[in-house]
């Protein structure tokens, strides 16, 4: 069966399973995203935003939607981060898992998996979801918002700080099936309020996972949030994920991607600051090897005066692998004194690996300061010589310089804990 | 301690030496002068290992090894130094860690435990000191942005920590004006010993007057044409390098 036919049986018992309930604004989006999605696809080389990375390979396998799967505490326990701390959310398949899960919070603070929130705060969901995304053009955040019925949903009233960090582990259990999943989080951060957010990708076997992901934040005036994702999927996987922001006045946001391992991934980062006076950073690092292809797609767009943006992606790619990078900044002719830099960095240590970069900046203001830059080179050979000269062996000679050319971006993490495991999966992929 | 003999090279299908004989022992200290072009940088980093210079004739023999036959971080490891022309600035690696890195690697190389921390940063300390570097200068990212004067002198203290039988001082006095010159030379003479050889590779006598040869070797054309005492630098400072180049070229001929 193709996957298309395929997509249409599940949406149709998605609307089967919604009961009563397909009346509310939330729902009747997904009907008008599905009939988005029928019109518009899954994404090919001919879209110009899709350009060099090709989704042709998903034909190969034959994927199950959301398999329930039974991970035992202890297998998901022995996975890196495992012991961050915080409130973990665990996702297997795609399915939150009560189990697996610390207890939900349920107080004033909300942090909910997507059933529960439907229960519980249909006005969150009716008022947020979905509504950051493209579904008009894009066909897989489309398909998104049409089948997703699983996520975290975050919920900080004003003048609050949340102060556990919400960790989002999604395991994919790829031990027999190949599976697919289509997850959804909402994030919604009051007035003057604050929360930390992780979202983890790893795979328990070997077969391939699809994961069609979307998180909406949402950050009222002075808001603040921390938002960091780690990928370390398997190399049959196929990852494409949205991150939408919208920002209100004197907001922060800061968001790191460190995608260490997958097959095929794909990160949308969208940044809308919609008010004045707004910080916004975006860092990012990327150490494909093998056959991996690692596409990173950022937009910023600047709609109001008085804010910056600053983005640091660094890239080492080694193998056959294959990198994007293409970063937006768009300045709307209202954005005056908007300050916007971007600066996408990569070391290329074969010669069979590539790295296509393209800045993109539309400025209609002109009282801005915007500066962007892109460098693709290799490792410094005098660079490497100087250590050896000192009695460093030739290797450990790389991986120094390596390491330091990925600090740039690691020494921004403000977590402490999270540094740790990521150190270790960074310098463990650096050694392969 | 360092015999070197018919040692040829080449940087692509370029002969740069073209039979160098040279023997250097223990606690010696040899200049080799030239005029640009000649090869001196050459044969600095051909003892050193660098890849980009093909050897393709002679031999070289440190301490009864073929150094030849060794990777440059063994040469190292053997008590080889090159003080570079022009260090290299490393972003995102300190000096303090690139050293701690570097001592216990060679540490290793010879089965000793490597030093902890404490024991790093007092052998740091007393060095710093003899060499009179900043501490803060050490904290920093590896030569970035520091001025020429620094960077000379962040050769001269890594070779003080690494404490090598053979330093090879790559032209250490060009760009140097003559306050950090004398800082650099005083630095060297602390240094020298017994048991420490140093080949001194410069184009003027300059650096002579502070560090002062025990033998003085002309290089032109990739050979060696002419060795004596110090009294052959004051000769080439005086007169320059025509009387040598007519000198060798008329033999060649």
């Amino acid at each position: 069966m193709s996957i298309l036919t395929k997509i249409e049986g599940e949406f149709d018992s998605l609307l089967h399973h919604l009961n009563g309930k397909s009346g509310l604004a939330w729902n009747r989006l997904r009907e008008e995203a599905f009939e988005n999605f029928k019109k518009l696809g899954i994404p090919t080389v001919k879209h110009e935003d899709w350009k060099y990375s090709s989704l042709k390979g998903l034909e190969k396998y034959d994927y199950t939607l959301s398999s329930a799967s039974s991970l035992s505490r202890e297998e998901v326990a022995e996975l890196p981060f495992a012991d961050l701390e915080g409130l973990q959310l665990v996702f297997v398949n795609g399915n939150f898992s009560a189990e697996l899960s610390s207890p939900l919070l349920n107080e004033k603070i909300k942090v909910l998996d997507f059933k529960e929130a439907e229960k519980l705060i249909p006005e969150v969901l009716n008022e947020y979801y979905g509504k950051g995304l493209d579904v008009e053009k894009e066909g897989l955040s489309a398909l998104n918002v049409a089948l997703s019925r699983e996520g975290a949903v975050i919920h900080v009233p004003d003048h609050t700080t949340l102060e556990e960090p919400v960790v989002i582990r999604h395991i994919h259990a790829t031990g027999q099936e190949h599976i697919r999943n289509s997850v959804h989080h909402l994030a919604v951060i009051g007035k003057n309020s604050e929360a930390k957010i992780v979202e983890i990708f790893q795979n328990i076997g070997e077969n391939s996972s699809f994961t069609n992901i979307a998180t909406e934040i949402f950050l009222s005036e002075d808001a603040r949030a921390d938002y960091y994702k780690i990928q370390d999927e398997n190399d049959a996987s196929f990852h494409v994920g949205t991150t939408q922001v919208l920002q209100k006045d004197r907001s922060y946001f800061y968001a790191a991607t460190f995608t260490v391992n997958g097959g095929f991934v794909r990160n949308n980062l969208n940044l809308v600051l919609d008010g004045e006076h707004i910080e916004s950073h975006m860092y990012g690092l990327y150490i494909p090897n093998g056959s991996q292809h690692v596409d990173n797609h950022t937009l910023v767009d600047h709609q109001k005066p008085n804010s910056e943006s600053n983005e640091l992606y660094k890239g080492i790619l080694d193998g056959r692998s294959k990198g994007v990078f293409n970063g937006k900044i768009f300045v709307r002719q209202d954005a005056q004194k908007t300050n916007a830099y971007q600066n996408c960095r990569n070391v290329i240590l074969s010669e069979t690996a590539g790295m296509n970069t393209k800045p993109q900046l539309e400025i209609w203001a002109d009282d801005v300061k915007c500066s962007h830059g892109t460098t693709t080179g290799k490792l410094d050979d005098d660079a490497i010589f100087y250590m050896q000269s000192r009695g460093i062996p030739k290797a450990e000679a790389i991986r120094l310089q390596l390491a330091a050319f990925a600090e740039d971006v690691v020494s921004q993490i403000k977590w402490e804990a999270l540094r740790e495991p990521l150190d270790i999966l960074i310098l463990k992929k650096l050694q392969a | 301690m360092l015999s070197i003999s018919n040692l040829q090279a080449r940087v692509e299908s370029k002969e740069i030496l073209k039979g160098i004989n040279l023997e250097v022992k223990p606690g010696e200290v040899h200049a080799i002068m030239g005029p640009n072009g000649s090869g001196k940088s050459t044969l600095a980093s051909v003892l050193a290992g660098r890849e980009t210079f093909e050897v393709t004739g002679g031999s070289v023999e440190f301490n009864g090894k073929d150094l030849l036959e060794l990777a440059p971080e063994e040469r190292a490891a053997e008590g080889i130094f090159l003080a570079f022309q022009y260090p290299i600035e490393i972003p995102g690696v300190t000096t303090i860690n690139f050293l701690k890195t570097a001592i216990n690697q060679i540490r290793k190389y010879h089965g000793k435990d490597p030093l902890d921390a404490a024991q790093f940063l007092k052998l740091m300390k007393e060095k710093a000191k003899t060499v009179k570097i900043d501490d803060q200068l050490l904290r920093r990212s590896l030569n970035e942005g520091f001025s020429g004067g620094e960077k000379k002198r962040n050769e001269i203290f890594q070779m003080a920590m690494l404490e090598p039988t053979l330093a090879i001082l790559d032209e250490t006095d060009s760009g140097l004006d003559i306050d950090a010159l004398r800082i650099v030379a005083e630095g060297v003479n602390q240094l020298r010993s017994k048991d420490r050889s140093f080949i001194v590779v410069t184009h003027y006598q300059r650096l002579l007057e502070y560090i002062v040869p025990d033998y003085v070797h002309v290089l032109y054309k990739g050979r060696i044409v002419k060795s004596g005492t110090k009294e052959l630098a004051l000769e080439l400072e005086e007169k320059g390098y025509d009387w040598i180049k007519a000198e060798a070229d008329s033999v060649s001929a």
